[in-house]
C-alpha cells in the first residue's frame, strides 16, 4: 500500500478533508510547486524517482515525530513521476485545535521530508541538458539583511 | 553462539540498491554481494567502490540505509539486508 507517494496529480482539498474534524480549528498546508528555473537555468520539466519502500518508511516515521511532539493531525504526499512547471510535487497538511501547532507542525514535515526522505530529481534544462539535482552543490543563496 | 572453525569462514549475503545519479554510473540498480561477516555499511561500500564498474566514483561518505532506514556506514550489516546507498536527496 502506498501511503505517502503518488504518481497522480496532489488533490489538496483532499487531503484538507483527511485530517480536517470538528474540533480542528486551524489548518496549516505547504504545497513545493515546479520551479522553472534552478541555479539560473531555464527548467522545462523534470521527473521525480524514489526509493519507494525506505520513502514510505521515513515518511511514516516522520509524521509519527509529528503528532508526537504536536497535538495534530497531518496529511503528507510527495508525487512521482514526470511533472509540468507549476506542478505540485510535494504537500503537508497540518490540522490542530489553534494555528500554532499546525504551523509549527507543517513546517517540521517538510524540513525533515526535504533533509530524510529518498526522493531525487532529474532536470531538463531549456537549453537540452539533463541532470539529476544535487541541493549539496548549490550556490548559497543571497541572504541580504534587513536595512541593507 | 556457535564458535569453530566455520565462525572464520562465515559469509553475509547482501542486496544493494542504487539510485538515480549512483544506478547510472553503475548501469543497474542493484548489485548481490558475499562478504566476509562481520561487516560494516563502510565495508560494503568499499568493496562496491573496487569491484563494481562505474561505482569507483562514489563518494567517500554517501548517505546511505540499512533495511529502509538511514544508516551511519559504521553500522553492521547482517545476511540478507537491503543496504542502499542514496545520492544527495532532492525532493520536495
Amino acid at each position: 500500500m502506498s501511503a505517502f507517494l503518488t504518481h497522480e496529480p496532489i488533490d489538496l482539498a483532499a487531503l484538507i478533508r483527511r485530517v480536517s474534524g470538528a474540533d480542528r480549528g486551524g489548518i496549516a498546508t505547504f504545497l513545493g510547486l515546479v520551479r522553472n528555473h534552478q541555479d539560473g537555468r531555464a527548467v522545462l520539466r523534470l521527473e521525480y524517482s524514489s526509493y519507494e519502500a525506505m520513502a514510505e518508511a521515513e515518511s511514516a516515521r516522520i509524521v509519527a515525530e509529528a503528532t508526537g511532539r504536536w497535538p495534530v493531525a497531518i496529511a503528507l504526499e510527495h508525487r512521482l513521476g514526470a511533472l509540468e512547471i507549476g506542478d505540485a510535487a510535494v504537500a503537508v497538511v497540518a490540522a490542530s485545535a489553534h494555528r500554532a501547532a499546525a504551523f509549527e507542525a507543517c513546517r517540521y514535515v517538510i524540513e525533515e521530508v526535504k533533509r530524510r526522505v529518498p526522493v531525487w530529481k532529474k532536470e531538463f534544462y531549456a537549453d537540452g541538458s539533463v541532470e539529476w539535482v544535487d541541493p549539496t552543490r548549490m550556490a548559497a543563496p543571497i541572504v541580504t539583511a534587513p536595512g541593507q | 553462539m556457535t564458535v569453530g572453525p566455520s565462525t572464520s569462514a562465515r559469509t553475509l549475503t547482501l542486496k544493494v540498491l542504487l539510485f538515480a545519479t549512483y544506478a547510472e554510473q553503475a548501469g543497474r540498480e542493484s548489485v548481490v554481494l558475499t562478504l566476509p561477516d562481520p561487516a560494516t555499511v563502510a565495508d560494503v561500500l568499499h568493496h562496491l567502490r573496487s569491484s563494481v564498474p562505474g561505482l569507483d566514483r562514489l563518494p567517500i561518505q554517501p548517505l546511505a540505509a540499512v533495511n529502509q532506514a538511514h544508516a551511519r556506514l559504521t553500522a553492521p550489516v547482517r545476511d540478507g539486508d537491503e543496504v542502499a546507498f542514496l545520492p544527495p536527496l532532492a525532493g520536495g
